[in-house]
């Protein structure tokens, strides 16, 4: 028998994972196991929340395991197959990833708890609760892959799941921005894919923290700049940037409200986690050549996203500029580039996470009392529900960023990495989005909560599964926002370690540093 | 070999961009697909194209005796059909749903989501 010269032990991780390591597979594993159960029981209506929800609930609870452990040890990693980074698909759990993958877990418990009433037994029946299990799959395993050909893996994933969740009901309204969506969104993952393959043809490697390494290594003979805007283009489709964002706005208002609610907190700001994985972490040079289109593309984003959200007369249309807005404002966070920017991006992504779901929700409810979505004939919700208004006051204002609330911090953080480097019109944009926001949206609070029903409204109450929710994520916006203290340091942290994955980089090759 | 299929490559990605720029949905459908196969062809071209020659390292060797395709490509490829296949197959019955329910294939009428005439917020009470 031949005898190999080389060492094949030395390929393999031969010591044991340490229990605490397992945490950062099991999200998506979890998700998988709990989403294959459900879907065995797709016919018990009545048993798919009773699983889903408390599996949802332990999944918000290991993130929050892992958030501890990687906030106190750096980052971990663990590779598929025990073969050794980069030939086995390496998971790296970072702070910046698992801040998203907490946030996006709470996202979607809330949603399961606000979905009891929202989505009957059919719904439940043609698959609701698979199709968010899996979703959150997708979502976790994107957040906490630390191989860029498994990112496209876990993006298709999400979106075939959130096929399944956007044409439940099956309406002709739905079918319509179903199409829209399901379309473009095939084509960005298409580009993701086309700029991955090119990636492996100049790097031959798919681990992020090698493609750091060789980046930074060999960057004046390779065509990175080609990469990076390719990139770029894929993910600021998935993110719904301007020019790119016309696929939001046609189907985010079609579907069940609470989908929509799940769609606008988790999907595209999948996108922009990617984006600052690439851009920040895999090709900071090339960022900083392309931060003047960024920088435009985000104003141009936010000012479409404002002035868009003034012209809508359906609530959830609004909505959905609003998060158009939103994405606008991380955009120039990224174009930035500098800690403060970063940080800004990644708080104002979690913050658009909890509010954007909290406020469809309000949309939803709004409908559910007064029988419409339409500004034109919504009115008197104030009489209604006085709790219900207070806490759309409320996120109102947090989406339009204004104190005490948490949309606040980020937009300081970003306008002031604006104004250090001097860009002033930045600031000016970012300002100027708050104010056509808040217009927008107290103009929703003057016509649907304080102006008198024009008609008699339905006599439909707000069930406690559906308020609880909203009052949660109320909650966690107001707390973020009066005490953003320990949030902040967090985020400056993630940012640091994007900037300078050093620390990424030795979690996945031991030793190197 | 590798400039030939460059080339055929370039013919599908004009093809595909080509047909997704078509307001019917069916020729949109078909673009996606050459799309999805033109990128699958660049990743197979990204592992070296040779014939007949199995990437196994012979006995005594670290590496490779002479130069082999790559097969990590191949495998991404494998994962890439595989989940275009099922996009396909779920676009399909979309579009097919979409031309029983809408009536029309022509995606500048399909204006249910989106009303042409949608009125705006009123400006007072």
């Amino acid at each position: 028998m031949a005898v190999s010269p080389a060492d094949l032990s030395a390929a393999f991780v031969m010591t044991p994972v340490a229990p605490a390591d397992w945490l950062v597979v099991l999200p998506p594993a979890w998700c998988i196991l709990a989403g294959a159960v459900l879907l065995m029981l797709r016919k018990s209506v009545r048993l798919q929340a009773m699983i889903a929800i408390p599996a949802l609930a332990i999944l918000v609870l290991v993130d929050a395991l892992l958030l501890v452990h990687v906030s106190q040890n750096g980052p971990v990693t663990m590779v598929m197959g025990r073969w050794l980074p980069p030939f086995g698909i390496a998971f790296t759990a970072d702070l910046t990833g698992v801040l998203f993958a907490l946030a996006g877990a709470v996202v979607a418990l809330a949603g399961s708890v606000h979905a009891l009433s929202d989505i009957d037994g059919t719904g439940r029946r043609y698959g609701f609760y698979p199709f968010l299990l899996l979703l959150m799959a997708g979502v976790s395993g994107a957040f906490l892959t630390g191989d860029i050909f498994n990112l496209y893996v876990w993006f298709e994933v999400l979106l075939i799941s959130s096929f399944g969740l956007i044409v439940l009901g099956s309406e002709a309204r739905q079918i319509d921005g179903a199409i829209k969506y399901a379309f473009l969104n095939l084509v960005a993952t298409t580009l993701f894919l086309i700029a991955t393959g090119y990636l492996y043809g100049i790097f031959g490697t798919l681990n992020m923290a090698d493609i750091a390494v060789k980046a930074a290594a060999g960057r004046a003979d390779l065509p990175l700049m080609t990469l990076a805007t390719l990139y770029l283009v894929a993910f600021g489709m998935k993110a719904a940037a301007f020019p790119v964002n016309f696929w939001l706005p046609a189907s985010y208002h079609t579907p069940r409200v609470v989908v929509s609610a799940l769609f606008a907190g988790l999907l595209t700001k999948v996108g922009i986690y990617a984006l600052l994985r690439t851009l920040i972490m895999l090709f900071p040079i090339e960022r900083e050549e392309l931060s003047v289109v960024i920088a435009l593309a985000g104003v141009a984003t936010m000012l479409v996203g404002a002035l868009g959200a003034l012209g809508q007369s359906d609530i959830r249309r609004l909505l959905g500029y609003v998060v158009i807005s939103g994405i606008g404002v991380m955009l120039v966070g990224l174009s930035l580039g500098s800690p403060g920017g970063v940080g800004g991006a990644i708080f104002y992504a979690l913050h658009s996470m909890v509010v954007m779901t909290a406020l469809y929700m309000v949309a939803g409810l709004a409908g559910r009392l007064a029988g419409t979505f339409d500004l034109n004939r919504l009115g008197g919700l104030h009489t209604r529900s006085a709790l219900f208004s207070t806490l759309s006051l409320v996120l109102f204002f947090a989406v339009s960023g204004l104190p005490p609330f948490s949309g606040f911090w980020p937009k300081v953080m970003v306008a002031k990495a604006a104004m250090d480097i001097g860009a002033w019109w930045l600031v000016a944009a970012v300002f100027l989005t708050g104010f056509l926001t808040t217009i927008a949206l107290g103009r929703v609070f003057a016509l649907a909560y304080w102006r008198p029903a024009g008609e008699a409204l339905p006599d439909a109450a707000i069930p406690a599964s559906a308020l609880l929710p909203l009052v949660a994520l109320t909650a966690l916006t107001v707390g973020f926002g009066l005490f953003p203290n320990a949030l902040l340091a967090t985020i400056q942290h993630a940012a640091q370690g994007l900037a300078d994955p050093r620390a990424y980089i030795g979690s996945v090759f031991p030793g190197v540093n | 070999m590798e400039l030939l299929f460059v080339i055929l490559i370039g013919l599908f990605f004009a093809a595909a961009v080509y047909l997704m720029l078509s307001k019917f949905l069916v020729r949109v459908l078909l673009g996606v697909v050459l799309l999805g196969n033109a990128v699958n062809l660049s990743l197979f071209t990204n592992g070296r194209i040779l014939r007949d020659v199995p990437p196994i390292i012979p006995a005594g060797h670290d590496v490779p005796a002479t130069l082999t395709a790559n097969p990590l490509p191949q495998a991404l490829i494998l994962t890439a059909i595989v989940i275009s296949f099922s996009f396909f197959a779920f676009l399909l019955v979309l579009v097919y749903r979409a031309y029983q329910d809408l009536g029309t294939d022509n995606a500048n009428e399909m204006r249910v989501a989106e009303p042409e005439n949608d009125p705006l917020p009123p400006a007072g009470y």
